[in-house]
């Protein structure tokens, strides 16, 4: 009996790790639902903990993380732009791989620019999305437009995938009077209400638990919509992450908390930010039907994207997808990356794997793109950014006033004190700001 | 370097992306101008040998005197290990090791709590929060762990061997939240000390003096000065006293309180109200903001009967009222005209107004003609 219980025990504690090496084609790793029958636990030989239902063992054995197999990674297509295994192929109409495409070099163009306008001191700031665009473009893609994202800030290609125009991006970095934020944060701190994207907020993490509780307000309007969560693998270590996942999975919410594992957070390297396997690891910990995909592969996050969502509507229950990916870019433009890492590592990478190579290939492939092609979108996607930009820099900035307003809905007593002190003032020494940059004070 | 150059700065692209637009439009190239004029301290004489170092590296300075000291002490934070991304640590963790100086995982609570941790069983934790706008999700171990450890266990352990670093303040273009001055949030919770210096010099001993305190203290350093702010620096360890106040120019016709940045505005204030009013300004650098030193405040007050508090904070709640408070309860015969707060304004640091909510050098000149003409 002693015997028999201990290996049934044994091969629960690895189920974790069987579930781990499924195929390619079972991307999924649902933890087991806990079993509510109480009746088929009164018995000596079964634990009755509120807290834990699983069986007794008699010898003593520890869990080795290290012992495990890691999460695997599932992959659609490899780095030559091939499909691995038919039957998983989307079968994406060209129309909508080319537009993944246009989208894609669209984002590395206009952060080319971006990055270099910055470092010419025409906006403050920026951060670059190279490496990463097909986590953008392959998750947007796969959800319906209207579910609602809170985003970390290095995700802009969701947005360019919704319809965030050329101009508004601009007009977002330089704080210009058409700024939909109204020229109060740092650049690429974007957000659209027609898009469903909530504003970016600078602290990590912070919207992470704020996606769990639109979550349960979407499953509450029963509207089929769900919410998704971008964040990356460093401000999963916030306590607001946990919060987020917690509360995800006890509320049962429809949401899909996506990782971006690009590998660094800053200069930290994942070595120094956590020691399990990776992000995805976590997700059985808190109960959470949980998938790993080469964030490279934009045909494979398209599919774990839809097939998540699916989950999160049908079952209203979360999803962790970790996408793994590299930063190929500096964090910022406040970074120097070759302080910390190599300029060989970051070659290979970009020399080796990016998600635009490879979607290319596969265009190339199929007899969809060309050399041709190539080169008249090239200087097409250059052309329509360098307008958007010179139209953003060419605008003036808002009204000062614009400073006080949306504190509170209403402007209350002092605060509209203060604006009145402010106009004054500046009326009264209007030599030394610099008004002519602003939309006029009324 | 050049893989990544080639990628990002790809010659070509830039010269046609460039040209176009200069022709076009008349720039509006984004100003990293400064505010100020900042005016460097000189060394004490008996501080010894001296060398050149801007703000971030005094900071270093002081640290790796603090490491070479006391062996028990450990320097930790977010991307702390390469140098962090403002330059305080760089080159500590090949001096020291990487068990002494080291990164963190992402969270100012987890980094907070471990320093809390380690200062309990005597070791000297230097903690790294990254922005003084990123202390927030530590507000509780702080608030309610570190500044209550001692009391509430009856001093039978405390955590004073805590020291938490934090840049602030207004930089030009950090926005709501690389902008923030924080030490009023800290300043109403009684057992943290909340020290801001002015500059190189003055951030070494006072550093020094928050890590060999016996309390927890908040460090608060204005992030516009780690590489605008260039002077004189002993080599070698020394304090600067916490709680004291310091007047750096001597006056007596109005008296101006600020600390850290601000500062420097009030000294081109002082300036500018002698040359244009003939008004001679006395400026305090208040340097520890708890327990503050009320004394060096009052007793310049009753010399000249006007006061003019500064801090880019919001005016609400914000530390001057709390200096303001005290010196009509203490001076209230002295004053010749009412206190003025020249304070940021009641609403989150916004990125392209930032010229206009500033409380610049004519904003607290104003107050300045305000309480002369009273
Ligand atoms: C609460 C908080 N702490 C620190 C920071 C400073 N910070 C900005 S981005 C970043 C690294 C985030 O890394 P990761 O989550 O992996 O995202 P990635 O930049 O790699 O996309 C840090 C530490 C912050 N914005 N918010
Ligand atoms: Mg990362």
């Amino acid at each position: 009996m002693n015997r028999l219980l201990s290996r049934k025990a044994f091969k629960a504690f690895f189920k974790l790790h069987e579930a781990c090496c499924l195929t390619s084609t079972q991307y999924f790793l649902k933890p087991p639902r806990v079993l509510v029958n109480k009746a088929q636990y009164i018995s000596e030989d079964r634990p009755e903990f509120p807290g834990s239902k699983s069986e007794f063992v008699h010898k003593l054995k520890f869990l080795w993380p290290e012992k495990m197999e890691g999460i695997p990674v599932y992959r659609v297509m490899n780095r030559k732009g091939e499909i691995v295994d038919p039957s998983e192929d989307p079968g994406l109409s060209k129309e909508t791989v080319i537009k993944m495409y246009k989208d894609m070099t669209m984002l590395n163009t206009m952060d080319r620019i971006l990055y270099e306008s910055q470092r010419q001191g025409r906006i403050s700031f920026y951060m670059t999305n190279f490496g990463e665009e097909g986590t953008h473009i392959g998750s947007a893609a796969a959800l319906n437009p209207k579910d609602l994202i809170f985003g970390q800030y290095r995700e802009a290609g969701v947005l360019m995938w919704r319809g965030f125009t050329l101009d508004q991006f601009m007009n977002q970095c330089y704080g210009s009077s058409e700024d939909l934020g109204k020229g109060r944060q740092m650049p690429v701190h974007y957000g659209s209400k027609d898009l469903h994207f909530v504003t970016i907020s600078s602290p990590l993490a912070t919207q992470m638990p704020q996606a769990s509780g639109a979550a349960y307000g979407f499953k509450r309007a029963q509207n089929g919509l769900c919410v998704v969560c971008y964040f990356g693998e460093g401000a999963a270590s916030e306590g607001d992450a946990h919060a987020a996942l917690n509360f995800a999975a006890t509320l049962e919410c429809p949401v899909i908390f996506f990782c971006r594992n690009n590998g660094y957070a800053i200069s930290t390297p994942t070595r120094d930010q956590y020691r399990g396997d990776g992000i995805a690891s976590r997700g059985f910990g808190y109960g959470m039907v949980t998938a790993r995909v080469d964030g490279n592969d934009i045909f494979a996050v398209y599919k774990v994207t839809k097939a998540a969502r699916e989950i999160c509507i049908q079952e209203n229950r979360p999803v962790l997808i970790e996408a793994m990916t590299y930063r190929i870019g500096h964090h910022s433009t406040s970074d120097d990356s070759s302080a910390y890492r190599s300029v060989d590592e970051v070659s290979h990478w970009n020399k080796e794997d990016t998600p635009i190579a490879r979607l290319r290939l596969y265009m190339i492939n199929k007899g969809w793109w060309n050399d041709d092609a190539e080169k008249e979108w090239k200087r097409d996607s250059k052309k329509k950014v360098m307008e958007a930009f010179a139209n953003a820099e060419g605008r003036k900035k808002p009204n000062p006033e614009m400073m006080f307003t949306d504190v509170y809905k209403e402007i209350p007593k002092h605060i509209q004190k203060q604006m009145d002190q402010m106009k004054q003032h500046v009326h009264a020494y209007k030599d030394h700001y610099p008004l002519d940059s602003y939309q006029k004070m009324g | 370097m050049a893989a990544l150059k080639g990628l990002i700065t790809k010659g070509s692209l830039q010269k046609l992306v460039f040209s176009n637009v200069r022709k076009e439009f008349k720039t509006r190239i984004f100003a990293r101008c400064s505010h100020f004029t900042y005016v460097p301290d000189t060394p004490k004489a008996n501080h010894g040998e001296t060398t050149r170092m801007n703000l971030f590296q005094s900071i270093n300075s002081a640290m790796d005197n603090a490491l070479e000291q006391d062996p028990t002490a450990v320097l930790f934070g977010e991307d702390v290990a390469f140098g962090g991304v403002f330059r305080c640590s760089i080159g500590l963790k090949d001096k020291y090791g990487k068990d002494r100086v080291f990164n963190t995982p992402l969270s100012e609570q987890g980094i907070v709590a471990f320093g809390i941790g380690l200062a309990v069983v005597g070791a000297t934790a230097i903690a790294e929060i990254q922005f003084a706008d990123y202390i927030f999700p530590a507000y509780d171990q702080i608030v309610n762990e570190a500044a209550k450890f001692r009391y509430r266990t009856g001093n039978l352990f405390d955590c004073g061997k805590l020291t938490i670093r934090a840049p602030c303040g207004a930089v030009g273009h950090g926005a709501m939240y690389h902008s923030q001055s924080v030490e009023a949030q800290f300043a109403h919770t009684a057992g943290l000390k909340v020290v801001i210096p002015r500059g190189p010099i003055q951030a070494k001993g006072l550093l020094l003096s928050c890590i060999w305190d016996e309390n927890p203290c908040i460090f608060l350093e204005p992030k516009i000065l780690y590489r605008s702010a260039i002077e004189e620096v002993p080599i070698h360890k020394y304090t600067i006293p916490l709680s004291q106040a310091e007047v750096i120019l001597e006056g007596k016709d109005v008296t101006l309180v600020g600390y850290g940045t601000q500062v420097h505005v009030l000294r081109e204030v002082a300036n500018m109200a002698q040359e244009r009013l003939n008004v001679s300004c006395e400026v305090i650098d208040l340097r520890t903001i708890l327990p503050y030193d009320f004394e060096t405040i009052a007793n310049s007050v009753v010399k000249t009967g006007r006061l003019v508090i500064s801090h880019e904070a919001p005016v609400t709640m914000g530390f001057a009222t709390e200096i303001a408070t005290a010196v009509q309860e203490e001076c209230f015969l002295n004053l010749e005209a009412p206190i003025q707060r020249v304070c940021g304004y009641d609403i989150p640091f916004p990125h392209v107004f930032e010229p206009f909510c500033l409380p610049d050098k004519y904003r607290v000149f104003e107050a300045v003609k305000k309480v002369i003409n009273f």
